[in-house]
């Protein structure tokens, strides 16, 4: 097809001395194996793959060394047979000059292939259209192929373009920088392999049609490339367009609006304009995967330079040292060696010579002085302009040069430095000498230093705020839980049964609170009665006076009122008093007990009430025998006295020593001792298995109360009958006793309100 | 190993600064020429005179700096400098206003600053407007008269030496006058333009030999912009601005300066192609360029006409000078892949 295509121009650009006969004057050479090929296992942009073979492994041409991680990434395959000598850290050819990973393979020279079959074969289809691009896609991907143009971006990736619809696919053909003729050489003497990889790329991103650019300088590769697309006979829709020379027109961006007319938006890719721009390397080396299931394991590079005897184009085996290839062109090192991968534009100086070539090293060049003189040292900046003449980016290198070199990195950036593809065309024509784009470099980086420490600062306030929110939740969470708690204790408090408990609780608590009070009103009534003691003594003296002395007879009724009020007042006073005596006594004594809360049937109470019952059952027995000597009739009240509290004695013991057993059994899980415990730190469960002891306690004691009420019943009756003197006592007796039982039959009550089994009878 | 590890790009062009300063210097020739051929010696010694202050000047403050000279020396824009105060001053002009210039210039206008590429006006015109507001008596009658103009031959050489450094004007005498900018500027004022024109001194449209001055002076200009010394945008805007004042404001000639003696008189064409795109103080973007050309048009149209100044080259430039930075922040061009340019200061931050 002929250039119908109108052509448009990019704005800059210059016009190198293209430097490009030295290396085609052979055809393309099969560099020979070296001794050692070291496979970075980064070769592309995207993660690194994971190696799948180690030390001493043996491999076979073409075998997979090492598989994608994740998406974005590419395999590795083994260039050649041979063993595989290590996976370490080796030198690669990065500007920065550092160590990555690399498999490491001693080649065997006997170049054995792997099994490996066309996708045709392996898919049992004949034609091309019955493939489907996710396949071929996929194919592409295991084959390892990424880039060749310099980039060396994953092609399966840049290939999966899902939803955007491809109306165009562009072939860069272009090689703009000097020096370079690789794909020059690939496009004179395998254009066959171009076209067809052009069908399969047509075919997978199902674009309409398809332009390779190729700049004007290559008329051979031009008339290759017609042919073969002559010889295809079949209907296709490829065209050979050839594009005027000037650098830097083979940049994906600055051929696309060469091509369409269309600028591809910043920050987006080709894909948003409904366009794919692949290498004419990339392509060919697509046509071998789908042909013949050949693995991505060689490129073709150009060797040249002064410094160089044999300048040419050579298929080297990716992984094969620049030194070998070095050898193999005749390389005369210089006084200043300096050996740079790529062009003298875009290639970077080589730190050793034992790095390897990797699948986007497109030519190695090894310049004498005289040939690429080192930079002049740079003066002072004109703002001439000729650099913004020259930016095919449509930039302001000089505004970007200046807000470089004093940092004024937001200057920078709004002047759109991220636009900026490196390509050195202003730093060319600089008459200043300024290495411009070493300030870009050296800007951007410091802008993206900048950009990730304020991320880093931005996570850690997050994080911060978030700490702090956490800890208010925390406190605001415990301080619920502490008032749920307090409620629930208030309310388990109130309801508590039993007037008499509640009025014992209170008139302990209020005992309690008020020991530190009723000592005070101790004190306070014990002054009130002495006071009136000595009132009443002085009114007696009155009394007596009055008496005496005739003259004061009218005023004796008056001091007889007053002696009596003041009587009257002594004897209240003196019941206070008592009373308060009592509640004094009582407080301290209730105050212990109250400390003792929360159950009434510890061992502690119980012990207590056991001694107490003791005690009182030793008076009883004393009054009893004092009653016996002096032969009374109160011997047999007291005797059934005496035998009551020996009763309650027995059950206070019983009791004292079930809760201690149960207290036992209980604090096994507590892994307490039988000792007392204090009751504020018993657990729920210790609750519950106290409970069910008291229960069973209060039970045996309502069976007790009710005999005894029993047998007082059955002595009234004999009293009544044989009416003894002693009926009233045991009418009171019984009421007691009633009174008791009921009592207990409401503490049951309270400690099982659902009514657990009680033996309760009337 | 030892290898060179320079970072790309590693090769570059022919240009250099001081070949650059070299073809604008050359590109003044064919001006000079014309300008001795029509009025005498006196400008051919104040270039030299001029351009051996300015190297002599440069070379003292790069001493007093501590730099190299002969790096900084061989960038020819000192020499730039000497030569373009050389053809803007009077011929007749005393050695020591030379002098004073070219020192004022180089020292303060440029060194000062931070040497070349550091100055933010325009060192020729700095040192030019100084000594004309310095010294306005003899800048305004040490200008010659050609042959045309005075009907004789111009002042030989030894007699421009004497004049110049000997300071014996009265040798000058029949040989000094008016520009004719000035001169129809103050003749206008009593008769109309027929009877002005009629005048020896401009015997037509023609300004006294002075129209050859500044068409040599184009020729220069195109000759730097084919060679892409220079763009076509500042001296393009500048005499369209100029032409457009001209045409709109001034049109009668009874009363106004008729165009092409604005255009092909005085200092416009040196001014347009050699001053106004002087890089380091000029407008750096392409619409820049146009708006700074101008605005030097307009300010150039209004000081001779209504200024006190028979010619202002010099004040329009320095005035544009200040403006150069902020119009270049307002005239981004629009990069590649953008909608829209840029326009402005970034927005401050924190």
């Amino acid at each position: 097809m002929t250039n119908l295509i109108r052509l448009h121009n990019f704005d800059g650009g210059i016009h190198p001395a293209e430097n490009k006969a030295q290396s085609t004057a052979t055809p393309i050479q099969q560099a020979s194996l070296p001794a050692e090929l070291v496979l970075p296992l980064h070769q592309h942009i995207g993660a690194a793959a994971k190696p799948l073979v180690k030390a001493g492994d043996q491999v076979l041409k073409g075998q997979l060394i090492a598989a994608a991680d994740g998406f974005v990434s590419v395999p590795l395959h083994a260039p050649t047979s041979g063993t595989v000598a290590a996976v370490e850290p080796r030198a690669v050819p990065h500007a920065s000059g550092l160590q990555e990973d690399c498999i490491v393979i001693i080649p065997d020279g006997a170049e054995r292939w792997t099994e490996h079959q066309s996708l045709y074969q392996q898919l049992g289809l004949e034609h091309l259209s019955d493939i489907s691009p996710r396949q071929l896609t996929e194919h592409i991907r295991q084959c390892g192929i990424a880039g060749m143009g310099g980039a060396g971006f994953p092609t399966a990736v840049k290939l999966s373009t899902g939803q955007r619809e491809i109306h165009t696919l562009i072939l860069n053909g272009a090689e703009c920088e000097p020096y370079i003729t690789a794909d020059d050489m690939l496009m004179r003497e395998r254009a066959a392999e171009v076209i067809q990889g052009a069908q399969i790329l047509l075919h997978i991103v199902g674009a309409k049609g398809c332009m390779i650019g190729v700049e004007d300088n290559k008329p051979q590769a031009i008339a290759a490339l017609n042919s073969a697309l002559v010889e295809l006979g079949e209907e296709h829709h490829i065209d050979v367009v050839t594009i005027p020379t000037k650098y830097p027109s083979g940049g994906e961006k600055q051929l696309i609006k060469i091509l369409t007319g269309e600028e591809v938006p910043a920050g987006g890719i080709p894909a948003n304009l409904g366009l794919v721009c692949q290498n004419v390397g990339t392509a060919a080396a697509i046509y071998r995967a789908v042909a013949f299931g050949e693995p991505l394991i060689s490129r073709i590079t150009t060797l040249t330079g002064d410094a160089m005897q044999q300048p040419g184009n050579w298929e080297v085996l990716i992984g094969t040292p620049v030194s070998h290839l070095l050898q193999l062109a005749g390389y005369q090192p210089q006084q200043r060696e300096r050996v740079i991968m790529g062009g003298p534009m875009m290639g970077f100086a080589l730190p050793g010579l034992d790095l390897p070539i990797t699948k986007t090293s497109n030519c190695l060049l090894a310049p004498t002085e005289k040939e690429l003189p080192p930079n002049d040292i740079a003066m002072a900046c004109i703002r001439c302009g000729m650099c913004a003449d020259a930016c095919p980016a449509d930039l302001l290198p000089q505004q970007l040069y200046w807000f470089s070199k004093s940092q004024e990195f937001d200057k920078a950036e709004q002047h759109n430095i991220f636009d900026c593809i490196e390509c050195g065309a202003c730093s060319y024509v600089c008459p200043s000498h300024i290495p411009l784009v070493q300030y870009y470099r050296y800007a951007k980086g410091a802008i993206r230093e900048e950009r990730a420490a304020q991320a880093k600062a931005e996570r850690a306030r997050q994080r911060f705020e978030e700490r702090l929110a956490r800890q208010e939740r925390e406190v605001a969470e415990k301080e619920a839980k502490r008032k749920a708690r307090a409620e629930a204790a208030a309310k388990a408090q109130a309801a508590k049964p039993a007037v008499a408990a509640d009025s014992a609780a209170a008139s302990n608590s209020a005992a309690a609170t008020n020991t530190a009070d009723g000592n005070a009103e101790l004190e306070k009534l014990q002054k009130q009665f002495d006071a009136a003691q000595s009132a009443l003594a002085k009114t007696k003296e009155k009394l007596e006076a009055a008496r005496a002395d005739e003259s004061m007879a009218d005023k004796v009724p008056l001091f007889e009122s007053a002696l009596n009020k003041t009587q009257d007042k002594i004897k209240d006073l003196a019941k206070q008093l008592a009373a308060a005596k009592k509640a004094a006594k009582a407080a301290p004594a209730a105050a212990t007990t109250d400390t003792d809360k929360g159950d009434p049937n510890s061992p502690e109470r119980l012990k207590r009430k056991w001694e107490t019952a003791q005690a009182r059952l030793d008076t009883a027995l004393k009054r009893l025998a004092e009653a016996k000597e002096q032969g009374l009739d109160t011997v047999d009240a007291l005797q059934t006295g005496v035998d009551k509290q020996q009763e309650r004695v027995n059950e206070a013991k019983a009791a004292y020593d079930a809760s201690v057993a149960d207290g036992a059994a209980a604090g096994a899980t507590v892994g307490g001792s039988a000792a007392p415990q204090a009751t504020g730190a018993q657990t729920a469960d210790n609750n519950a298995a106290d409970q069910a002891a008291n229960i069973e306690a209060l039970n045996k004691k309502i069976l007790a109360q009710q005999d005894r009420v029993a047998k007082m019943q059955e002595r009234l009756d004999m009293a009544k009958a044989e009416g003894l003197d002693t009926v009233d006592a045991l009418t009171l007796g019984v009421q007691k006793q009633q009174d008791k039982l009921l009592q207990l039959q409401q503490e049951l009550a309270a400690l099982a309100p659902a009514g657990t089994t009680s033996n309760e009878a009337s | 190993m030892g290898l060179l590890t320079l970072s790309s790009p590693h090769t570059h062009g022919p240009n250099s600064t001081s070949k650059v300063m070299a073809t604008v210097i050359l590109a003044t020739l064919p001006g000079l020429a014309v300008i001795t051929a029509l009025f005498g010696w006196g400008t051919f010694i104040n270039v030299l005179l001029a351009s051996a202050t300015a190297v002599a000047s440069e070379a003292a403050i790069l001493s007093i700096r501590k730099r190299p000279l002969a790096f900084f020396l061989k960038d020819n824009t000192a020499l730039l400098t000497g030569v373009l105060i050389g053809l803007a001053l009077p011929p007749f002009a005393p050695f020591w206003i030379t002098l004073v210039a070219t020192a004022f210039a180089i020292v303060f206008a440029k060194q000062l600053y931070g040497g070349m590429g550091n100055n933010p006006f325009n060192p020729a015109m700095v040192g030019y407007a100084l000594v004309l507001v310095s010294f306005p008596v003899q800048m305004t009658t040490s200008w010659a008269l050609s042959t045309q103009m005075s009907g004789q031959a111009t002042l030989g050489f030894a007699d421009t030496l004497q004049v110049i450094f000997a300071g014996s004007a009265s040798l000058a005498d029949g040989f000094s006058g008016a520009t004719p900018l000035d001169a129809y500027k103050h003749l206008i004022a009593k008769g109309t333009a027929d009877s002005v024109l009629a005048e020896a001194t401009f015997n037509g449209w023609l300004n006294g030999g002075w129209e050859w001055v500044n068409l040599a002076f184009l020729a220069g200009g195109l000759v730097l912009i084919w060679r892409r010394i220079i763009s076509w945008h500042i001296p393009l805007a500048m005499l369209v601005s100029l032409s457009l004042c001209s045409l709109m404001l001034g049109w009668d000639e009874d009363m106004y300066t008729p165009l092409s003696l604005h255009l092909l008189s005085g200092a416009t064409m040196l001014g347009a192609f050699f001053i106004a795109t002087d890089p380091v103080s000029a407008s750096t973007t392409p619409r820049g360029k146009l708006i700074y050309g101008a605005g030097i048009g307009i300010l150039l149209y209004v000081i001779r006409t209504w200024g006190a100044y028979p010619d202002a080259v010099a004040f329009a430039v320095l005035l544009m000078n200040f403006a150069a930075p902020f119009i270049d922040a307002y005239t981004q061009p629009r990069t590649y892949g953008h909608a829209k340019a840029k326009r402005g200061l970034p927005p401050k931050q924190r």
